[in-house]
């Protein structure tokens, strides 16, 4: 091979490799870059993962808004989980206060952690919560029940095509992942 | 020009004092670095690889011949589903294609050889093991791989059976090994065309590859990360697809198939080339619009990178993605069809003969254009919902993917077969192959069209008992199907061992560089290189 066909042989090679070692640092980049996407065009059904502060804004009296709310527990997790209401009818920028109720079922301490998810989807982005069990790993000791808090409000600017907002939890056993749960489990032992 | 053949390796070729024929033993095999001897590894591992996964598909269609549970464990046929399409996808196609390449594009474009024949040798011989590692899994306590060639999460983490690591570690060799092969196909066409061997005087086999191994650069290694995710999430605790930990399911779907549709044209551009170089030879007349194949196949890539999420319509995405990745998808009917029209109008008052490659190549151009037409039911969302998951979309692939790819390359093989072995294959047999072929597979792959509207799921062992009759005919289909093949397996074998003397050009009509050296192509070819006019 001549000298200068091999020197333009590496050139080409090391930017070819460098598409390819590109690309799957692009594979990863596609985590954060997908959470940006759904939040920044609010799809997916994604609520906001920290407290929002309460801005008191005009309540829209003549509006009403059913919100339902759902709860799901993973199969293989020994909890009862129940919203205090099934649905309530709130106004617009009003700032409302409910719980749900959770018991753990069996004789082990069990860490628990809820995901929440608006439907529809271009609703989440107008479902406030200023204070959510969610935004924390619920932990409950063996047989105990608690309730947990749930304060929210909906933006007033909410589009009048919706009328009603689904939140639905899924309640997840982390305690396996959890730092709480180990601790927990290694004293126990 | 040397004389020195593959079959009658000799010590030296007299030309070149640095170069000689093909060594004798196993370790030619093993160290080769000569473009033709990994072709032909390519080629034979493929071949190995597509009876080993179509024995899979005849356990499938075994079990699937009645409702009801009967041979298998549900688990093992989950098994089978899953490794039939890994072994198909990635140790059938995919390395026919390399072989393929191996083999013509230094023919075709005037080089001595690829461009990095050491890299070469070590793309091909880490398959083997690849394959091996999978394989072997089967026999794992456990099991293996059973959540399906698109290994969904969280079927593929919270689900998986113990031996999910060796699958991924498979994998990522694949990826690698098609990264190199890859690498190695650009280099050669950048560097090593012979002079006067201009863009646009490519031969679009060549043009076709050239595109691919972009898109193969650009998608193994989204690949490689997203078996790395599923890696980790099952080993090492994080959450890149598990709710409870701040991940999402779904966005494993956007990753796999951000890899997965490019990965369809990856399958089936080479395919596109191959059929425009064996329309013409055997119609007599030029491809009919070169430039706008060559445009086709470049948009075509291009498109493939915007329409990954029509396959998850049904996951709940914002209607104006839907309507967007709908769009986009039809909008790839455009060059596709383009390539279609231009293969008719090549035949179009051609004087047309019907040798084998010619039969595959037209059967290819009618059962490929019916799988593009079930692809367009299924981009429409609305219709989608129903089509989702059901046999409907398992004939919409294997349209494109069994008459579609592996037809061109059979058609490819028995186009080159007399190149590569300087003897002629048995005509009558190729042909019998060519009926049986092509009347099976109908019988194996039509009817799944009728069971998927009617609603049967794909993917499980058991089902309703009012499928029971189409899945008895499916069934023969298949076994018909892949009896069919070991005729294939005959007509290689005995072209090898000897038959009618091959000519440097068999085909009248044929046009390439590749026909202008002996048959047998000599060990090494284009030493010298030729004025391309
Ligand atoms: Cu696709």
């Amino acid at each position: 091979m001549s000298q200068p066909q091999s020197k333009s042989n590496r050139k080409l090679i090391t930017m070819l490799l460098f598409g390819a070692v590109g690309m799957f640092g692009f594979g990863f980049a596609l985590v954060p870059l997908y959470d940006v996407l759904c939040d920044t065009l609010g799809i997916n059904g994604k609520t906001q993962s920290t407290a929002s502060v309460y801005k008191p804004v005009t309540v829209d009296k003549n509006r009403t808004v059913t919100i339902e709310f759902v709860s799901q527990v993973q199969s293989d997790m020994p909890w009862e989980f129940k919203p205090q209401m099934n649905s309530m009818q709130v106004h617009p920028g009003e700032l409302i206060r409910t719980h749900f109720v959770a018991k753990n079922l069996s004789a082990n301490h069990i860490v628990g952690q809820a995901i929440p998810s608006v439907s529809p989807g271009q609703g989440a982005a107008y479902f406030n919560k200023t204070e959510c069990f969610c935004f924390n790993q619920q932990v409950l000791a063996a047989t105990a029940t608690a309730d947990l808090p749930l304060i929210f409000y909906v933006d007033p600017e909410l589009p009048d095509s919706i009328t009603t907002l689904t939140l639905s939890y899924t309640l997840y056993n982390i305690t396996d992942k959890s730092y709480a749960g180990s601790v927990e489990q290694g004293a126990a032992r | 020009m040397s004389t020195i053949t593959q079959d009658t390796p000799a010590a030296h070729d007299d030309h070149h004092d640095d170069h000689h024929g093909a060594p004798k033993g196993i370790m030619r095999w093993i160290l080769t670095t000569n473009h033709k001897d990994i072709g032909t590894l390519y080629l034979w591992f493929s071949f190995i690889m597509f009876l080993t996964g179509g024995a899979m598909a005849m356990v499938i269609r075994a079990e699937l011949f009645q409702p009801g549970l009967q041979l298998v464990e549900p688990n093992f046929f989950n098994q089978m589903t899953t490794v039939h399409g890994l072994v198909m996808v990635f140790g059938a196609v995919m390395p026919a294609f390399t072989g393929l390449a191996n083999w013509l594009i230094p023919m075709m474009i005037g080089a001595p050889d690829m461009a990095l024949p050491r890299m070469n040798n070590w793309s091909f011989w880490i398959l083997p093991f690849a394959f091996t590692i999978l394989l072997s899994s089967l026999f794992m306590e456990g099991g293996g791989p059973n959540f399906g060639w698109t290994f969904y999460a969280p079927l593929s983490t919270t689900y998986s059976p113990d031996s999910t690591a060796l699958f991924v570690f498979s994998v990522h060799i694949m990826g690698i090994s098609s990264i190199m092969g890859a690498i190695n196909v650009v280099v050669t066409i950048v560097n090593m065309r012979a002079p006067g061997m201009t863009w646009m005087k490519l031969p679009l086999f060549v043009w076709t590859w050239l595109i691919t191994a972009f898109l193969l650069i650009a998608v193994m290694p989204v690949l490689a990360g997203a078996v790395t995710m599923v890696l980790t999430d099952k080993y090492f605790a994080t959450s890149f697809f598990d709710a409870a930990g701040g991940g999402d399911p779904v966005m494993f779907q956007h990753i796999f198939w951000f890899f997965g549709h490019p990965e369809v044209y990856i399958m089936i551009l080479p395919s596109f080339g191959i059929i425009s170089a064996i329309v013409p030879a055997f119609s007599r007349k030029p491809l009919f619009g070169y430039a706008s194949m060559v445009y086709a196949t470049a948009s075509i890539a291009v498109l493939s990178f915007l329409v990954w999420a029509h396959h998850m319509f049904t996951t709940g995405m914002p209607v104006f993605a839907e309507l967007f990745f709908m769009y986009c998808t039809m909008l790839i009917a455009v060059p596709t069809g383009v390539k279609v029209f231009n293969w008719v109008a090549t035949m179009w008052r051609g004087s047309i003969s019907f040798e084998t490659p010619m039969l595959f190549a037209v059967a290819f151009i009618i059962l490929f254009t019916i799988g593009g037409f079930s692809g367009l039911m299924l981009a429409i969302t609305p219709a989608d919902f129903q089509y989702h998951d059901t046999y409907f979309v398992v004939a919409h692939f294997h349209y494109v993917l069994v008459t579609g790819a592996i037809f061109s390359i059979m058609a490819a093989a028995y186009y080159w077969l007399p190149k590569w072995t300087g003897n002629m294959y048995s005509e009558s047999l190729g042909r019998w192959h060519f009926w049986c072929s092509v009347i099976s597979v109908n019988v194996l792959f039509f009817p799944m069209h009728f069971l998927g509207l009617a609603g049967m799921p794909r993917r499980i062992p058991d089902y309703a008992i009012q499928f029971a009759d189409v899945n008895q005919i499916v069934s023969i289909g298949g076994f018909a199907f892949g009896l069919s093949q070991l005729i294939f397996l005959a007509v290689v074998i005995k072209c090898i061992r000897g038959g009618e003397k091959a000519p440097a050009k068999p085909w009248e009509g044929a046009e390439g560089l590749e026909w202008t050296i002996p048959s047998p192509a000599p060990y090494h070819s284009f030493t010298t290189p030729p004025e391309v006019k």
